[in-house]
């Protein structure tokens, strides 16, 4: 009986987690469309629906009926498994994500837990997956049979290979303070205000977190594998209808699970912003978190140019890597210093 | 190095927060250009018939030759165009008809909405001409 609670509990807590997310990225898309446009001074999708805001569903149906090619020369195989690999891999990043502490039904004893799988080594989890999703990109260029397409895999790959290495570095001296992978172990560790959030202990690591996770993300200013003006956006050149929708929707639900994660290692996940306003439940503060972290990702990707191929790679390598590793060396020493 | 784009990120910020600067074109319209040359009019005279005395200046100067005249007199002796008639399709608006006019007849107007789905309504007749809209709604 135990057994079966726990399996309609999961069933329900992905079907909810699923719709919610949808929703939220549907108008996520839009929000990036309105801000876009108010920063260039113009007004941005507002035809469809008061502010625009049946533009997601109609920016769907317009890629449901759009034609879906599959070009002669492309390993159809490859080519069609492939934005499903990225989709995949950047919905089940939020298997993972805490959203909120817990949750106790009325009138009964029976305990959810706000987040959808409890594992103790969500980190390795959510890092594994993330780079997972690069596959699906590497794979879409490569299978496309198209020179440009190929050229923004390779790059893809490069990129990938260097900026991962500071990502994963970033987040170690957080595994150090907290001592532990769990995320929900790594909030509860972040617990009463906003002064024992990690982001005062490990600022370095949060700018790199954040930089690194632009390139893993392939944003704007690290969007070489789909570089519009030089590679004709690249890995998916080919792509047209619901299958650029997904690769579309996935660097969405890519960048919202690398600001769950940021908000979760850095900012105190569920955590109030003073222990006063715990009567705010804890997933309106993830979420107002996530949103603020979001909010970042979009505003510099309508501030900055795109970097050059070589200067991303220098960048990487020559900058972030040892910036990466003289923090967890300094981090490292305090801790044990301090016994 | 940091500086700059901190700035940067401000100056994106602060256009954020400020008013676009487009114009919703069908709901508001902005009035067109003191020398624009839109489709032209006929200028009416005391008893409300046009002005034009069908000299056929207009249809000499025209370069694109849209313009098509033929006379007639009414029982007073005046001279009048019988059948007006100018393909706005072909016309390239420089306004020599305007300049060319001898009694001030015919000028360009200023409407710049002048889409039509077919040839035909562009074809106007001395009617059209009196009743075109001289300005942009």
């Amino acid at each position: 009986m135990q057994l079966l609670y726990l399996l309609i509990e999961i069933i329900v807590k992905c079907f909810v987690v699923f719709a919610c997310l949808w929703v939220a990225i549907a108008y996520e898309v839009w929000f990036m469309r309105k801000m876009a446009g108010r920063i260039q001074l113009r007004y941005g999708p507002n035809r469809c629906g008061p502010y625009g805001l049946l533009q997601p569903f109609s920016d769907l149906f317009k890629a449901l009926f759009k034609e879906d090619l599959i070009p002669e020369r492309a390993d159809k195989a490859v080519f069609v498994l492939s934005p499903m690999i990225t989709i995949i891999a950047s919905l089940s990043l939020f298997a993972v994500i805490p959203f909120g502490n817990q949750f106790v039904f009325p009138w009964t004893d029976y305990v959810v837990k706000l987040r959808i799988a409890d594992i103790d080594v969500g980190l390795l989890y959510i890092f594994g997956i993330a780079s997972l999703g690069e596959f699906g990109i590497i794979l879409a260029g490569w299978s496309s049979g198209n020179k440009y397409g190929l050229l923004g895999s390779l790059r893809a790959a490069a990129q990938m290979i260097s900026y991962e290495v500071a990502l994963g570095l970033s987040v170690v001296g957080v595994l150090i303070l907290s001592q532990s992978l769990s995320l929900p172990e790594i909030i509860n560790h972040q617990a009463g205000g906003f002064w024992s959030w990690n982001i005062w202990y490990q600022p370095v690591a949060f700018i790199l977190y954040l930089i690194c996770g632009l390139a893993e993300m392939n944003k704007i200013p690290f969007d070489m594998p789909e570089a519009e003006a030089e590679l004709a956006c690249g890995y998916n050149i080919e792509y047209s209808s619901m299958k650029f929708a997904l690769f579309y929707l996935s660097e969405f639900f890519h960048m919202t699970a690398i600001g769950a994660v940021a908000v979760t290692l850095f900012l105190g996940g569920w955590q109030p912003l003073i222990p006063q306003l715990s009567f705010i439940p804890g997933v309106i503060w993830f979420c107002i978190k996530l949103f603020i972290i979001v909010f970042l990702f979009m505003w510099q990707q309508w501030t900055y140019p795109r970097l050059r191929y070589d200067q991303i790679m220098k960048f990487g390598w020559k900058i972030l890597f040892p910036l990466a590793l003289v923090n967890l060396v300094i981090t490292s020493l305090v801790v044990a210093l301090k016994g | 190095m940091i500086i700059p784009l901190l700035k940067g990120l401000g100056v994106t910020l602060k256009y954020f927060f400020s008013k676009p600067i487009t114009i919703q074109y069908p709901e508001e319209k902005r009035p067109s250009a003191d020398r624009w040359r839109g489709i032209q009019y006929f200028e009416k005279d005391e008893r409300g018939k046009t002005k034009c005395v069908a000299c056929g200046l207009c249809m000499v100067v025209c370069p694109s030759q849209c313009i098509h005249i033929e006379t007639a007199e009414d029982e007073e002796g005046r001279r009048y165009p019988l059948t007006y008639e100018l393909d706005a399709a072909r016309c390239i608006f420089c306004g020599f008809c305007e300049e060319a006019c001898p009694v001030k007849a015919i000028f360009m107007g200023k409407a710049y909405e002048t889409v039509e789905t077919s040839r035909r309504p562009l074809l106007l007749n001395t009617e059209r001409l009196l009743a075109e809209k001289k300005v942009n709604p």
